[in-house]
């Protein structure tokens, strides 16, 4: 059971990532980028943490995407135009495409049964993690709530029209 | 219980919640027509069936039978993806929702609950993050919006689907601030949870409710107005209003993609009335009236959550007929302006009590 | 049971994805759209290793690459905006000059 719903969502994954690169149309990518992060986050589940995978569809797929969504429409981003393509890609591409495959096959083969992680293995409540936010990584914590309200100021300067 | 006794219970719980929400949207149509038509001055539906109660049947009637017509430059699959995606977030949600505590009917305890079990001790639990399920599907309610303005290939659908987008999200911010001060005072994610922290009464009958007992009342008014922001209704229905942008988002749809539309509408506003009345009004606490036979009292939360439930849909539907539309300017400064950091300082006053009582 | 190495195989894949999307498209969005299909893949990573490993740190490092992905996201599609807005164009090969 635990292998097949992970073989699901990773199908998902695999097919959505897939998707975004073969797709011409920029809205067809970013939907099958919030198919990623939907799979994602029961592939999180899948492992334990909770907290993490409803934070995931809360910011990734909910927030975030939908910015990415929206500048979409409002620049009315048309088809991808494909430019000729080097032959140095080629070269180099093809070759490690396939030699990624192999190592990928060989690490299903070899290392198929060792270091293996029960469903749920690591429960993540929200409480937990809370608690590690805020006394063990709470330098991190509050930089990146001012990193946060540089990111703000920033975009809302950006994207004022010049002229006003 | 057995996976298979499990499977079996949550299939008929699935059914009967389902149900019972369409029927209940359904109603909340006919009760807004004759409600807001009274306020108006005038009867509201009251020719099909004894006072209209047939109205809906006759709607549901016209939606199926009436012609699909699909505008012939819109984006095929982006076009039929998107009525579905807002119907199915709007109805997910209410699998989350704890309408009352275990019924032990058949030989079988179960919580009234799609997604609570009853535990080894004899407890019911549910899903630990459960009100994050339910704002992470309202975050994915935006992309039905967004989908159907972009599909329609028509700059009306566009403009007005932007719109409300950009509303939505604005309001989104707020709604979960306001509830992290019900969450800071009740001390868990779980909806049963929290409804469990609300129970019981000071002085014989002051009901612990976050409304009242835990201070909550600025976070359930700010809950309010984001609530009505995220369901678009008035008075921020201006991305959906018949006199502005033509209709919006779903001006090209007819028949039963706009009924999709339409039920994803009110089954947000039912999905909210529900949160609310776990957050802030006690779920199903009531007071227990003993004189009832005791195979009534068993069905008292439920009359008790569902007076509540009405009460919250009266005044969705009062507040329609009442007050004018903001123009949309006003209404994202209100959003920003006002309720967010409203909700900010409600968060810190809570904390700050929560942390002086501790 | 899954091996964690199915784990860490699928986020090496979606990394990989990530690349080569950075790599070959030319549309600035599907650039930006790339980027965070690779910050998605490291998440998956930090959080197979939390679970491998028994601790939760991984879940909180999962946080903040959350939070700066969303900050850079705000960021870069403001400046996209704001190259359109001059350029007239999304296609990263025509803003390739400093003056118009």
């Amino acid at each position: 059971m635990h292998l097949f719903l992970f073989l699901l969502f990773a199908m998902l994954c695999v097919g959505g990532a897939v998707n975004l690169l073969i797709q011409q149309k920029t809205i067809n990518s970013a939907l099958s980028l919030i198919v990623v992060m939907g799979s994602l986050a029961l592939i999180y589940l899948l492992l334990g943490a909770e907290f993490v995978a409803v934070i995931q569809v809360i910011v990734y797929a909910g927030a975030i995407m939908v910015l990415f969504v929206f500048v979409i429409m409002l620049l009315n981003a048309g088809a991808e135009e494909y430019s000729p393509g080097s032959l140095v890609a080629r070269i180099v591409g093809i070759p490690g495409l396939l030699v990624g495959s192999a190592i990928a096959v060989g690490v299903f083969l070899r290392h198929g049964q060792q270091q293996l992680v029960p469903i749920g293995a690591l429960y993540g409540p929200a409480d937990k993690v809370g608690i590690l936010i805020f006394t063990k990584y709470l330098l991190a914590f509050e930089v990146t709530s001012v990193l946060v309200l540089i990111a703000i100021m920033g975009a809302v300067v950006l994207a004022r029209r010049s002229d006003s | 219980m057995s996976a298979l006794t499990f499977l079996i219970v949550a299939v008929i719980k699935i059914a009967i919640t389902i149900g019972v929400l369409l029927t209940v949207v359904a109603y909340t149509v006919w009760l807004e027509r004759k409600a807001v038509g009274r306020m108006q001055n005038r009867w509201g539906p009251s020719r099909v069936g004894p006072f209209g109660l047939l109205q809906p049947l006759a709607d549901g009637a016209k939606f199926l039978f009436k012609e699909d017509v699909t505008p012939p430059f819109v984006d095929k699959p982006l076009y039929l993806l998107a009525p579905v995606l807002a119907l199915v977030t709007a109805l997910t949600s209410i699998a989350m929702v704890p309408i009352g505590p275990i019924v032990h009917l058949f030989g079988i305890s179960t919580p009234v609950q799609i997604t609570g079990v009853v535990d080894g001790a004899g407890h019911a639990s549910d899903i630990n993050v459960g009100i994050l399920v339910i704002l992470g599907l309202t975050s994915l309610g935006v992309y039905g919006i967004a989908l159907a303005g972009w599909s329609s290939n028509s700059k009306y659908s566009l403009l007005g689907s932007l719109r409300a987008a950009a509303q939505m999200v604005s309001y989104e911010v707020s709604l979960g601030l306001s509830l992290i001060g019900v969450l800071l005072v009740s001390g868990t994610l779980s909806l049963r949870g929290i409804v469990d922290a609300q129970l019981g009464r000071s002085f014989g009958f002051i009901p612990h409710w976050n409304i009242l007992y835990h201070g909550q009342f600025i976070a359930f008014f700010i809950y309010m107005m984001a609530a009505f922001a995220e369901t678009n209704r008035v008075p921020f229905d201006m991305p959906e209003a018949e006199t502005e942008l033509v209709a919006g988002y779903h001006t090209e749809y007819s028949a039963m993609k706009f009924a999709m539309f339409f039920m994803a509408e009110y089954a947000n506003m039912v999905t909210v009335a529900c949160v609310a009345t776990i957050m802030f009004l006690g779920g199903w606490s009531g007071p227990s009236l003993p004189f009832l036979p005791a195979a009534v009292q068993a069905f008292l939360p439920l009359v008790w959550f569902s007076c509540k439930i009405f009460f919250f849909l009266f005044v969705y539907i009062w507040i329609r007929g009442t007050l004018p539309r903001f123009r949309y300017d006003q209404l994202m400064a209100f959003g920003w302006k006002f309720l967010f950091p409203l909700a900010l300082a409600n968060v810190i006053v809570t904390a700050f009590f929560v942390a002086i009582r501790a | 049971m899954i091996p964690l190495s199915w784990y860490l195989l699928l986020s090496a894949f979606l990394f990989a994805c990530g690349v080569t999307g950075f790599l070959t498209k030319r549309n600035i969005i599907t650039l930006f759209m790339s980027i965070e299909l690779m910050l998605n893949g490291v998440n998956l990573s930090f959080v197979a290793f939390a679970t491998h490993l028994g601790t939760l740190d991984g879940h909180v490092f999962v946080f903040f690459v959350m939070v700066v992905a969303a900050a850079e996201a705000a960021v870069g599609l403001a400046i996209i905006i704001s190259v359109y807005r001059t350029r007239e164009t999304l296609n990263v090969d025509r803003v390739n000059l400093l003056k118009l």
